[in-house]
């Protein structure tokens, strides 16, 4: 078995997985039939559509011929787990993880986390600058956010202001 | 005439100082977005959507429609500066703009895109407040079956107009419509696929998938693309004016542009993007004049249609929106969402319930063009400094207002922890080549769909003829058949490919 295009493959089986979970979830639902549709009715029948979706495309990427095969490449993992990180640092810097007793750190506390962690997905960022940056975006979303549009935020520690 | 009264009325409300205010904001901010390459409307709106819960709903559909037509003012900017398409609707107009600034004449480019864009701007606006009464009208005849018939044109519509892969487009829209079945069922109150988490039985919202998988999934993979070299035409944008010639010959260019324009907004699956690659096409098509500029080479008239085409279609797009309730494209769908957090059901009784709102929607679009152009061409300056500014200072910004966003939707940490589970899937769906708007716009309709669905078959006793009974409904299906059927056709998908892949 030779895979022709690796990325139409993987979604193939992705949509498939998905479908399949979603239509088994389905089942646990009353279902019904057309004219007393229950809660399980329409995803049932999207989750049966979407598997089939994707076996059709899992079979197109086994015997279409596609460009270069397709490929999927390289992950970039450090972007990806960099980005994703610093928005959940400034998510508990703003709201605390009571469940373990983490504090709300606050606003200004998180923006600054927050620049460092994602400019350092970038090769070739230095301290200084984005030191600049998060300062710049600090005042500015204090601006912004907490004096014009009124947002209801945590802007300082928690354990400052009480 | 009716028409006037309602424009009377729109101007009324759009000329407050508040609203005049708002929209300067949002073709300000429209603008911005358009220039920055790697942030798109979608991403923005998503983010400012929580800033607009204070605002009255008026205010808050005026600031985020700007930031729609504002991006298409903005995109031809870095298109033709700096060959890099500003926003996907302004990839064809790197294509001449591009060479006609190197040949030093960005000034023309500029301002054949701007006035090009006014022009298609005032005639978009026009055509939306003419065929929006008559579509209300109609709108009131359809019943649940020719809703359910509508929006299913309308996801074909999507998909078949959109680039890729066609069966992994109906995927994702299935898997978005699934995603919008998430929460708790309407009817029996039965919370679906929440895993007994408390916040997952309100469904999860919008913003959340809009911002992962648009906002964070698209900053990932750029970031993992070397950044480009970026060449910034500065110094040359000098003569803004176009000749007595370049007139004459983006005058036609125009006019094609905005007709094809105002007419593919109209569609589903339409508005900005799939315009301006269409007008491109059909200006290749033309004739040449005798000792025109070759395309590719900088002809003024591949700068034109485009950008005049893109910002009426972006305009069109909101008469499907304001008049059935049925969004056309991604952003589209978030305006439904603005919408619904202020209490406004879209659909066809919007015009007659809020009426003020509705006209001075459509009016401030005419303002909103009129301070475009003025932010565009005599401003240009400040657009282009804009341009220096490397990506490394500009993506701690956006994941920093996505964040903001995102945990100011609810002021809830649950959010936070949704959107980096989409930000991961937004990055793997590039991995993957299955674009994510479609998967918007199954999310929005899912449970519009559903609902239709139920009540079409509970009037029928379940028996599921009654689509094709009845006129209406089966009219709009044989449509969505003959559009599938036409880009299944051998001779059309080699075209259709061909046509996405221009560059």
């Amino acid at each position: 078995m030779n895979i022709k295009s690796q990325k139409d493959f993987f979604s193939g089986l992705m949509f498939m997985g998905v479908g399949v979970a979603f239509a088994w979830g389905a089942t646990t639902y009353n279902v019904g039939n057309g004219a007393r549709m229950g809660p399980g009715y329409f995803p049932l029948y999207l989750g049966v559509l979407m598997s089939i979706l994707g076996a059709a495309i899992t079979f197109k990427a086994l015997t279409v011929e596609s460009v270069g095969g397709d490929k999927i490449g390289r992950w970039a993992w450090k972007p990806l787990i960099l980005i994703i990180l610093a928005n959940l640092v400034f998510g508990v810097c703003l709201g605390g993880l009571p469940s373990i007793g983490v504090p709300a750190l606050g606003m200004i506390a998180g923006i600054y986390l927050l620049t460092f962690i994602a400019s350092a997905a970038e090769a070739g960022w230095k301290v200084k600058n984005t030191f600049i940056l998060a300062t710049i975006l600090a005042a500015g979303s204090y601006v912004a956010f907490v004096m014009a549009l009124k947002l209801q935020f945590q802007v300082w520690p928690a354990f400052i202001t009480g | 005439m009716e028409l006037f009264e309602h424009l009377a009325l729109g101007f009324g409300v759009a000329f407050t100082p508040i609203n005049l205010l708002y929209c300067l904001v949002g073709c300000i901010l429209g603008t911005l977005i358009g220039v920055l390459p790697g942030i798109g409307p979608v991403a923005t709106i998503a983010m400012l959507l929580p800033a607009t819960y204070a605002l009255p709903p008026v205010s808050a559909l005026i600031m985020l429609a700007g930031i729609y037509y504002g991006a298409q003012y903005g995109g031809s900017t870095t298109a033709i500066l700096v060959n890099l398409p500003g926003e996907s609707s302004s990839a064809v107009t790197c294509i001449d703009g591009y060479q006609m600034a190197r040949k030093g004449r960005a000034g023309p480019a500029l301002a054949a895109a701007g006035l090009g864009s006014f022009f298609a701007g005032c005639v978009g606006t026009l055509i939306l407040a003419a065929f929006a009464p008559p579509l209300t009208e109609l709108a009131f005849k359809f019943g649940p079956a020719e809703y359910f018939s509508l929006m299913t044109l309308g996801l074909i519509g999507a998909v078949v107009l959109a680039s890729g892969s066609l069966l992994k487009a109906i995927a994702m829209i299935v898997l978005g419509l699934l995603l919008g079945l998430i929460g708790t069922d309407v009817n029996s109150g039965v919370a679906r696929y929440s895993f007994d988490i408390p916040e997952l039985t309100d469904g999860i919202g919008f913003v959340v998938i809009a911002m992962g998988v648009f906002g964070y999934g698209e900053i990932i993979s750029n970031l993992s693309q070397p950044e480009h070299e970026r060449e910034v035409f500065t110094a040359k944008v000098s003569g803004l004016f176009p000749t007595k010639q370049d007139f004459k010959d983006m005058a036609p260019a125009v006019l094609r542009g905005t007709t094809l324009g105002c007419a593919l907004g109209i569609l589903p699956g339409g508005g900005a993007l799939l315009s301006s690659f269409a007008s491109y096409a059909l200006e290749k098509k033309m004739r040449m004049k005798p000792g025109e500029v070759p395309f590719g080479q900088g002809n003024i008239r591949g700068v034109a249609s485009p950008e005049s085409a893109n910002n009426a279609g972006s305009q069109t797009s909101f008469i499907p929106l304001l008049t059935l309730g049925i969004p056309p494209n991604a952003v589209m769908a978030l305006m439904v969402g603005a919408m619904t957090i202020h209490n406004i059901q879209p659909g066809p009784q919007v015009m007659t319930s809020n009426p003020e709102l509705f006209w001075g929607l459509i009016a401030s679009m005419w303002i909103g063009n009129a301070m475009l152009v003025i932010l565009n061409l005599p401003l240009i300056g400040m657009w282009i400094k804009l341009l220096t500014v490397p990506y490394r200072y500009l993506f701690p910004s956006i994941v920093l207002f996505c964040a903001i966003g995102v945990y100011s939707t609810n002021n809830n940490t649950f959010d936070v922890w949704m959107v980096g589970i989409f930000g991961v899937i937004g990055y793997i769906f590039v991995k993957l080549g299955c674009e994510p708007a479609p998967l918007l716009l199954g999310f929005i309709l899912g449970p519009m769909m559903e609902e239709n669905l139920r009540r079409a078959l509970l009037l029928s006793r379940g028996d599921w003829s009654v689509f094709v009974t009845r006129p209406i409904s089966a009219g709009l299906l044989v449509a969505a058949v003959l559009m599938l059927v036409i880009v299944l056709l051998p001779a059309v998908k080699s075209k259709r490919e061909e046509a996405f892949v221009e560059d």
